[in-house]
């Protein structure tokens, strides 16, 4: 069986795995990771499969494309599958000191697999109805770990959160169905071909509804709000691997329509993503300076990056795309550790309020040196691996060789000056739960866990400020694979004749 | 036909953007359920509508007739019919729980995670 079935099968078997051992709370922790770790072989496999530029498709029942669904794994999906098969890995062993025996029992591992499930589906299928299934096979997972618990605060997240997201898959099976009705296809390479054909106000419209559906995953202004009311409320496991993976998902799915199929009109689509780009840093990072809430201020963050990379994506040139394409791996590794930081400071001094919080230096200076890695990386602080991504995408906008002339100038300044506000905010946490004396009994207590599952929480973390230095110091190797996925998407006739075996 | 179905089709969407609006987290369930069902016939609209052509290879033939339905936004009807009746069983027992635990069903009530 090839690299590509086989990372959609293993999160599959891996959950009923867990659905089979429900009971036994270790047995499902060694399933969970396990899991992970086999899937993070077969996307190493997949990555090197692809990762010299060959895109691999299957065609299931072995119908000939376009009549049959097809997987298909260009470099882009393969990077994905691998970066969240390195966050799912750190999420799975965080969560054995993290997630309590209770939600274990109510099949907390279950669905994290079937998460991954759809996640891994999402980034390979080549089909557009293909892909609403499997956002809908993610999005009911990541409703059960949202709301597992149903602690009060949680079910008011989920409450948002599960009625929003279902609104914006309305929205995008609508456009498919109008997409279908137009063409006369759902795979998306055919699609590529038979929208040049389409009545261009009718693409306009479709490309619209996909703009709505995507950006609502993707967290993108203005459709944004249910991401800071929910993403704090879960278990910290949960909060990183959403935060991490999900709204990165839809970013994934922008990308893909907006380079492969709705490339008509590229000043009016692209346009108004570039203007949404804007939006969306500014209000994230605004959003996040009054917070005092560790992930709430996080979740903030969340929202700006994204504006980075659907920037990127605007910009649409090739050095654009791969800033985007970097930016998305530098922010998963990123942004999902600095959850599961806020997770072990909470662990040890009791919150999630940074003015409850402090002294963390004096008591631990490793977690602190780990949080800086990660804090610094996302204000852009060279040489780490945020620097280079907004680097890439800034250096993009100021090049002038985009449609949007003097604009994309604009943007790029705006990009810069969010970056500094990023730095306010993470300086703003530095000095709060680091740097400030503890505040009269809410001083860190290290000691209260146990060391075997200090070792659990603060090893994820580790590793993943390893490879955030690691793409830090030797950008070049990891920018490389993300010119190239870059030069691919900007040749969707690539794609399409891997696809289908022709390009008109 | 299709005029009908267009008006049909609005109408759903009105009601259901109507009942979205509301601050009972039931009724934006019921405005969810409402909307699933409007996409569907926008689909199946959408996709053609073709009387009396039912999409069987005549013996002989190797290929369907140019004159049959297509089948395929059926197809897709139905599963997103599958899809939206397990979401919204699960949405359902998420309000049940949430109103456990939050003790109101007002969404003007929900905002504790909102605030700083």
């Amino acid at each position: 069986m090839n690299a590509v079935t086989l990372a959609i099968l293993t999160p599959l078997v891996t959950a009923v795995f867990c659905l089979f051992t429900l009971r036994s709370p270790r047995l499902q922790r060694f399933f969970g990771v396990a899991g992970m770790v086999v899937l993070l072989a077969v996307a190493l496999r997949l990555m090197a499969e692809v990762g010299g530029g060959t895109i691999e498709v299957v065609r299931f029942g072995n119908w000939p494309a376009p009549f049959g669904i097809v997987l298909v794994a260009d470099l882009l999906a393969g990077i994905m599958v691998l970066v969240s098969a390195i966050t799912g890995l750190a999420v799975a062993v965080y969560s054995v000191a993290d997630v309590d025996a209770r939600r274990v029992r109510f099949g907390y591992y279950a669905f994290l697999h079937f998460m991954m499930f759809g996640v891994c589906g999402a980034f390979l299928t080549g089909d557009i109805f293909n892909l609403f299934v499997w956002f809908e096979v993610m999005l009911i997972s990541s409703f059960v770990l949202m709301s597992l618990g149903g602690e009060k605060p949680q079910m008011e997240g989920a409450v948002k959160y599960v009625t929003l997201n279902l609104i914006s898959s309305s929205f995008f099976l609508a456009a498919c169905g109008i997409l279908y009705g137009q063409t006369g296809t759902l795979n998306m390479a055919d699609l590529a071909l038979t929208a040049r054909e389409m009545r261009p106000e009718l693409l306009t419209m479709t490309a619209m509804l996909f703009l709505v559906a995507f950006g609502l995953k993707a967290a993108i202004f203005p459709l944004f709000f249910w991401l800071p009311a929910s993403y704090h409320t879960p278990p910290v496991a949960v909060s990183a691997i959403f935060a991490g993976l999900l709204t990165k998902v839809g970013v994934y799915a922008l990308i893909r329509v907006f380079t492969l199929i709705f490339t008509e009109d590229l000043l009016l689509t692209h346009g108004l993503l570039l203007g949404l780009a804007g939006l969306t840093m500014v209000t994230g990072v605004l959003g996040a300076m009054v917070q005092f809430d560790f992930r709430r201020l996080l979740s903030f963050h969340i929202i700006s990056q994204i504006g980075y990379m659907v920037l990127g994506l605007a910009l649409f040139t090739p050095l654009a795309i791969a800033g985007t394409v970097f930016y998305l791996f530098h922010h998963i590794v990123v942004k999902a550790n600095l959850f599961l930081i806020s997770g072990v400071t909470a662990r040890y001094g009791g919150s999630f309020d940074l003015k409850k919080l402090g002294g963390f230096y004096a008591a631990t200076p490793l977690l602190a040196l780990l949080f800086f890695i990660p804090a610094m990386s996302l204000g852009g602080i060279p040489p780490l691996s945020g620097f280079f991504a907004k680097f890439a995408v800034v250096k993009a906008g100021l090049a002038g060789d985009t449609m949007f002339g003097g604009w994309a100038t604009v943007l790029a300044v705006i990009a810069l000056a969010v970056g500094l506000l990023t730095l306010f905010s993470m300086t703003k946490i530095w000095a709060e739960v680091f740097w400030k004396p503890a505040p009269e009994g809410h001083a860190p207590h290290p000691g209260h866990v146990p060391p075997g599952e200090r070792f659990l929480l603060l090893a994820p973390v580790a590793a993943l400020a390893a490879l955030t230095l690691a793409i830090g110091f030797f950008p070049q190797f990891f920018f490389d694979f993300a010119a190239r996925s870059a030069e691919q998407l900007l040749q969707p006739e690539i794609y399409i004749h891997a696809v289908l075996g022709r390009t008109n | 036909m299709e005029c009908l179905l267009a008006i049909t089709i609005g109408v759903l969407y009105a009601a259901s953007f109507y009942l979205l609006l509301r601050r009972g987290v039931v009724r934006i369930i019921l405005g969810i359920a409402l909307l699933s069902q409007a996409v569907n016939l926008l689909i199946f609209t959408a996709g053609g509508l073709r009387e009396g052509g039912a999409p069987f290879i005549a013996e002989g033939q190797t290929a369907l007739a140019a004159t049959s339905a297509d089948p395929l936004p059926q197809a897709l009807i139905l599963t997103a019919i599958v899809i939206s009746f397990g979401v919204l069983a699960f949405t359902l027992a998420m309000v049940h729980r949430a109103d456990q635990a939050t003790g109101t069903d007002d969404v003007d009530d929900l905002k504790g995670t909102d605030q700083t």
